[in-house]
C-alpha cells in the first residue's frame, strides 16, 4: 500500500485539464529536456493512443512544447507555449503515430539541431501526472523522474557496478533502486536515490574507464 | 498511523483531537516536513482555490477546445438578479465549482484536488462554509486537512481515479472529502465528519464517467456542480445527526467493489454513456478532426 502525503491527495497544483493529458505531458518535455539538453531548434513529438486522439482539446500538443522549453506542470505560461517556442526560434511538429506495444499516453520526442545526431526519448504519462520514461535513444530504461536519477551507459567488466555504488555509498546517498540491463557488451544502469546527485559524484563515476555515458537528472517539484 | 477511518476515528478519541490535527501529526511525522512548512503550502493551496473558484464568476472562460464555458458566470448572474429556487448558496456553490471546472479546461492553474476532473468541489465547499460560518483562512485551511485525510483513506483503500472506478470515484471522493471537512469546521464530531462522507459516496455510488470526446468537460463541470451540492447538504444530514448504517470503511470498499464491475466503456474511454449518444458522439467527431 503506497503512503499518500497530504498533498498527493489535495494536491499537485497544476495546469489543466487533465492530470495525465497535460500535467503528465509536461513532465515528460521537461525530462526530454533534462536528459538530451537545450542544443536544439527543432522537436517532433510522435504522439500515440489518447495522446494521438485527444491531444488538441487536452492542450497536450502545447504542455509538450512548454516541458521542452523548460516549463513545470504548474507554470500558467504553459498555454502559451508555442509563442514562447516561436520566439526562441524553436519549431515543432506533432505527428500521429503508431508507437507499437506502448501505455496509450505515449509521446516519442525527437530533439534535432543543425549539427548534432538526432536524440530521443519515449515516455509514457501513467495517470495522476505520474510519467514513466521507458526509453532513450534506443537503450530501454524505466524510471518515473520522481527520484534524483543517474543515467549510466558502460562496458561491461566485472567489478564496474560495485564500483559505480560505491561512488554513490562513499558520498552518503542511499540508493532507492537500481536496474541493469546489456546489449552486447553495452550495458545501461538506472539507478534512483533518495538524495539529490551533485557534479562531485558524476564526475567521480566519470573517472572509469569503462563508462561511454553519465547523466544525473534531478527531480522536479510537485 | 492510520489506513482506515476506523483507526483514524480511534487515535482522534484516545488523544481528544480533530481529525485535522491527527493528519497534520502525521504528515510531519511521516514526511518529516516542519509544522510551518506545511502551513505555507496550505496557505499556497487556498489561494489557488479562491483563484480558481472566482476566475470565471464575473468574465466568460472558453475550454481549450471550444467545446464548453461561459455557465459559471451565467450562473452568478441569475443568482443576483433572482429570486432563486434553491438559495443563494446553493446558487453560489455551484457556480464557484463551475468557476474552477471552467478554468482547468481552459488550462489554468488549480489544485487537483483529488484529481483536476473534480478539482471544482473542495474548493467551493470550503469556501461556501467560509462564507457561512464566518471562518478565518486559518480555519478552513484545517479542514483541508481533514478533507486530505478522508481522500487518503479513499485512495490508499479505493481509487480516486476516473479510470479505474468511474465518477464516482473522482467526484464522490471530492464530495466525501468537502462534506467531512465543513462537518468538522461547523463543529461537529469526527465521526459524523465520516458519517457525511459517508452519505456524500453513498449518494452517488455507481455514477459513471463518460466525458464527451474524452475532455475533462462534459458533463464533469455539470457533475463539480452537483457535487458541491452533495458535499453540502451530506454535511448538513450529519450535522443534523443522521448517522450512515455501513461505516465509512464499508463504504468506501462498496464504491471500490462497485467501480470494478463497471465496465471499461463507462470509466473516462469516451465510449459509454452521454459520450456515446449520437450527441457526444458527433461532437467528437468534430473535434477530433
Amino acid at each position: 500500500m503506497k503512503d499518500y502525503g497530504v498533498f498527493d491527495v489535495i494536491g499537485p497544483v497544476m495546469i489543466g485539464p487533465s492530470s495525465s493529458h497535460t500535467a503528465g505531458a509536461a513532465r515528460i518535455g521537461k525530462i526530454a529536456r533534462d536528459i538530451l539538453g537545450t542544443d536544439f531548434n527543432r522537436v517532433i513529438f510522435y504522439l500515440h493512443g489518447s495522446f494521438a486522439k485527444t491531444y488538441k482539446g487536452h492542450g497536450t500538443d502545447k504542455a509538450l512544447v512548454a516541458g521542452v522549453l523548460g516549463m513545470g506542470p504548474s507554470d500558467e505560461n504553459l498555454r502559451n507555449s508555442f509563442e514562447i517556442a516561436q520566439a526562441q526560434g524553436i519549431a515543432y511538429e506533432f505527428i500521429e503515430a503508431d508507437l507499437g506495444y506502448q501505455h496509450p499516453n505515449t509521446v516519442k520526442i525527437v530533439f534535432k539541431s543543425k549539427d548534432k545526431k538526432d536524440s530521443y526519448i519515449i515516455g509514457s504519462s501513467i495517470g495522476g501526472g505520474n510519467v514513466l520514461i521507458t526509453n532513450i535513444n534506443g537503450n530501454k530504461v524505466e524510471f518515473t523522474g520522481d527520484y534524483p536519477t543517474l543515467l549510466i551507459k558502460y562496458y561491461d567488466r566485472k567489478g564496474i557496478i560495485s564500483r559505480i555504488t560505491s561512488v554513490i555509498a562513499n558520498n552518503d546517498i542511499n540508493i532507492a533502486s537500481m536496474k541493469v540491463t546489456r546489449e552486447d557488451n553495452i550495458a545501461t544502469m538506472v539507478v534512483e536515490t533518495d538524495s539529490v546527485i551533485g557534479e562531485k559524484i558524476i564526475n567521480e563515476i566519470s573517472e572509469a574507464e569503462e563508462i561511454i555515458y553519465i547523466k544525473g537528472i534531478n527531480p522536479m517539484l510537485r | 498511523m492510520f489506513n482506515k477511518a476506523e483507526e483514524l476515528l480511534r487515535l482522534c478519541n484516545e488523544k481528544n483531537k480533530r481529525i485535522s490535527e491527527i493528519v497534520i501529526e502525521k504528515e510531519i511525522k511521516v514526511n518529516k516536513t516542519s509544522y510551518e512548512d506545511l502551513m505555507d503550502r496550505m496557505h499556497n493551496v487556498l489561494r489557488i482555490m479562491k483563484d480558481s473558484s472566482k476566475a470565471a464568476l464575473d468574465k466568460e472562460i472558453r475550454s481549450v477546445s471550444g467545446l464548453t464555458g461561459g455557465d459559471a458566470k451565467k450562473l452568478e448572474e441569475y443568482n443576483k438578479s433572482n429570486e432563486t429556487l434553491t438559495g443563494s448558496l446553493i446558487i453560489s456553490a455551484m457556480a464557484k465549482a463551475l468557476s474552477t471546472s471552467e478554468v482547468n479546461a481552459s488550462m489554468g492553474r488549480i489544485v487537483a484536488a483529488p484529481t483536476a476532473g473534480a478539482s471544482g468541489i473542495i474548493p467551493s465547499a470550503l469556501l461556501s462554509a467560509q462564507e457561512k460560518l464566518n471562518l478565518t483562512d486559518e480555519q478552513v485551511i484545517m479542514g483541508l486537512f481533514t478533507a486530505a485525510g478522508i481522500g487518503e483513506i479513499i485512495a490508499k483503500n479505493a481509487t480516486v481515479s476516473g479510470a479505474e472506478g468511474g465518477c464516482q470515484a473522482e467526484c464522490g471522493s471530492a464530495a466525501a472529502m468537502a462534506a467531512g471537512a465543513i462537518v468538522e469546521l461547523a463543529g461537529g464530531s469526527p465521526e459524523a465528519s465520516f458519517h457525511a462522507a459517508s452519505f456524500a459516496l453513498v449518494n452517488i455510488m455507481g455514477l459513471v464517467c463518460d466525458p464527451i470526446g474524452g475532455l475533462v468537460e462534459y458533463p464533469c463541470a455539470l457533475r463539480n456542480a452537483s457535487g458541491v451540492v452533495n458535499g453540502l447538504i451530506s454535511a448538513d444530514l450529519a450535522l443534523a445527526g443522521i448517522k450512515s448504517l455501513v461505516p465509512f470503511d464499508e463504504v468506501v470498499d462498496s464504491m471500490y467493489r462497485v467501480g470494478k464491475m463497471m465496465p471499461e466503456a463507462l470509466r473516462e474511454t469516451a465510449l459509454g454513456g452521454v459520450a456515446n449518444s449520437p450527441t457526444g458522439e458527433e461532437i467528437k467527431r468534430r473535434l477530433l478532426n
